[in-house]
């Protein structure tokens, strides 16, 4: 983009004046609704992750994501978009895939995780992370452990005999096709574009040749 | 994001009550799309109540032969429920063409209806919007209209209800079932449940301040051929452009909504009487009145070829 010539304001600068815009235009919804607490609120949250029992005091507006990896340093779980698009912080939360940008952490109190760091180690890789690895089901790696959690929950909803949007007959058996793989592994989103190595990792996980 | 308070209701009055005490309090329970609106400033609510703790997550018979689904039934059970499966598949079909499968997981029955919209410039706070801001203008109108409603628009909005799973509630024509904050039961009509934007965009539903939705009820099945067809940019995923969801039966007749239309499910029950003519009869009638842009004057003749192939799918 080629700087305006009349505009010469720094980063800084205009971030602020973009700050005081927003602020403006939304004057009349601050001044309609109540105000925010003054003061952060603060609420206890214990959650099972991984196994481990944490103890934590949390701002209730930190999200599961935040709380795995600023506060437990569990930095495995990926921030992509923050908002539920690319699926980069799927974690397994009570046996299901969730994102974990988009619930907060007060609100799975008492929940049981299990995030990358949980399904395998660098000596003891999960099966999922195996086939990832022998089918190249990477490039830059960063949503990685998302598509992983996402397709060792995919795998159990299959099986659990969850209907998908390509599946032909709502009352069979979901069949463990590729066109089913694909469908089911959309809500993550791989920018180098490694999709069709990812299929054949969990084609091969599941059973069956890829 | 702005601060807030939280507390976890224990029943569904108890739940009505703190909205109601509270002000600007709201209800969460799936948080996928409250959350997302929190962290942009959209929505700001001073408290919030946690409803996942009330025991609104079964799916029962009820005696007329329908289904009470509970508020709190997540998208992914309830599109697998065998029952749902079996006898109300546009609504499973519905479910399984909306959002990721990690959503799904998230994503409540009741939350799924109040959705709000995806309107790009609802999302961004730089632009007027009345629905966001009440007054400000719609910048929709004269900017970027592709994704933007075709019917039941007005001067105010052309933002378009992003749910798929309310398209097939109302072509089964769901009981919405509602605690008010005195306590009271209340019983509204699918059809009477969501308002068309007028000059109040921002107002959605007829839902009062505080009453919560307890749990959604259908009819008794309908039998026929359920369908459920969504055009969107993307194979996967994505919002829908145009979708029909219908049930057909074996003489042709049946019922139908359209989404991705309208500032809400868009059904007309007269234009039904014309299904057995085809589509180019229903759609005229669906359609009467419309008022496109430029950009999404397309979504007439597409909603219109997207029925004649639902059509052909329901007669196969």
């Amino acid at each position: 983009m080629t700087p305006h010539p009349d505009l010469n304001l720094s980063r800084r600068e205009l971030l602020l004046s973009g700050a005081a815009t927003v602020a403006c235009g939304t004057l009349d919804v601050a001044q309609a609704q109540p105000a925010a607490p003054a003061s952060p609120t603060l609420a206890k949250v214990s959650l099972k992750v991984n196994g481990r029992e944490h103890g934590l005091e949390l701002d209730t507006r930190t999200t599961l994501l935040d709380a795995l990896r600023e506060h437990l340093h569990l930095t495995g779980t990926k921030k992509g978009c923050d908002q539920g698009q690319c699926g980069a912080c799927t974690v397994i939360v009570n046996g299901r895939r969730i994102n974990s940008c988009l619930t907060l952490a007060v609100m799975q109190q008492g929940a049981s995780v299990t995030t990358i760091e949980g399904l395998g180690t660098p000596q003891a890789l999960h099966p999922m992370q195996a086939a990832f690895v022998r089918h190249d089901g990477y490039q830059c790696g960063y949503c990685t452990p998302g598509q992983i959690c996402s397709a060792v929950a995919v795998l159990d909803e299959i099986k659990a005999g969850v209907p998908s949007h390509v599946s032909a007959d709502l009352n069979a058996a979901p069949q463990l096709s590729a066109a089913e793989l694909r469908e089911r592994m959309s809500g993550n989103i791989c920018r180098c574009g490694a999709y069709s190595n990812i299929v054949d990792a969990i084609t091969e996980v599941a059973g069956k040749p890829a | 994001m702005k601060a807030f308070t939280y507390e976890k209701a224990r029943t569904p009055a108890d739940a009505a009550a703190a909205a109601a005490r509270v002000p600007g309090a709201k209800f969460v329970a799936g948080g996928t799309n409250l959350l997302d609106l929190m962290k942009l400033e959209i929505e700001t609510p001073a408290h919030l109540v946690d409803i996942n703790g009330l025991a609104l997550d079964t799916i029962e018979a009820t005696p007329d032969g329908g289904l009470r689904i509970g508020a709190l039934v997540r998208n992914t059970d309830l599109a697998a429920d065998a029952r749902v499966r079996r006898d109300y598949g546009v609504l499973s079909r519905a479910l399984v063409a909306g959002a990721s499968g990690q959503l799904r997981n998230m994503a409540t029955t009741a939350g799924n209806l109040l959705q709000r919209t995806r309107c790009p410039y609802f999302y961004d706070t730089n632009q007027p919007c009345n629905k966001r801001v009440p007054g400000s203008g719609c910048s929709a109108l004269g900017g970027y209209s592709r994704q933007h409603a075709v019917v039941g628009v007005s001067d105010a909005c052309i933002a378009t209800h992003p749910s798929d799973m309310a398209v097939a509630m109302r072509v089964l024509d769901a009981t919405v079932e509602t605690t008010q904050p005195g306590g009271a039961a209340r019983r509204i009509p699918i059809a009477d449940f969501y308002r068309l934007p007028g000059n109040t965009p921002h107002i959605e539903t007829v839902l009062a301040p505080g009453e919560l939705i307890t749990a959604v009820t259908l009819p008794k099945p309908l039998g026929g051929r359920h369908v459920y067809r969504k055009v969107r940019d993307r194979a996967s995923y994505a919002f829908a452009l145009v979708s029909v969801a219908a049930v057909v039966q074996r003489d042709g007749a049946g019922r139908l909504a359209l989404g991705g239309v309208a500032h809400m499910p868009w059904r007309v029950e007269a234009a039904e009487a014309s299904l057995p003519r085809g589509a180019q009869a229903t759609a005229a009638q669906l359609l009467a009145g419309a008022r496109t842009t430029p950009e999404n004057a397309y979504k007439l003749p597409l909603a219109e070829r997207t029925l004649a192939a639902v059509l052909e799918q329901a007669r196969s």
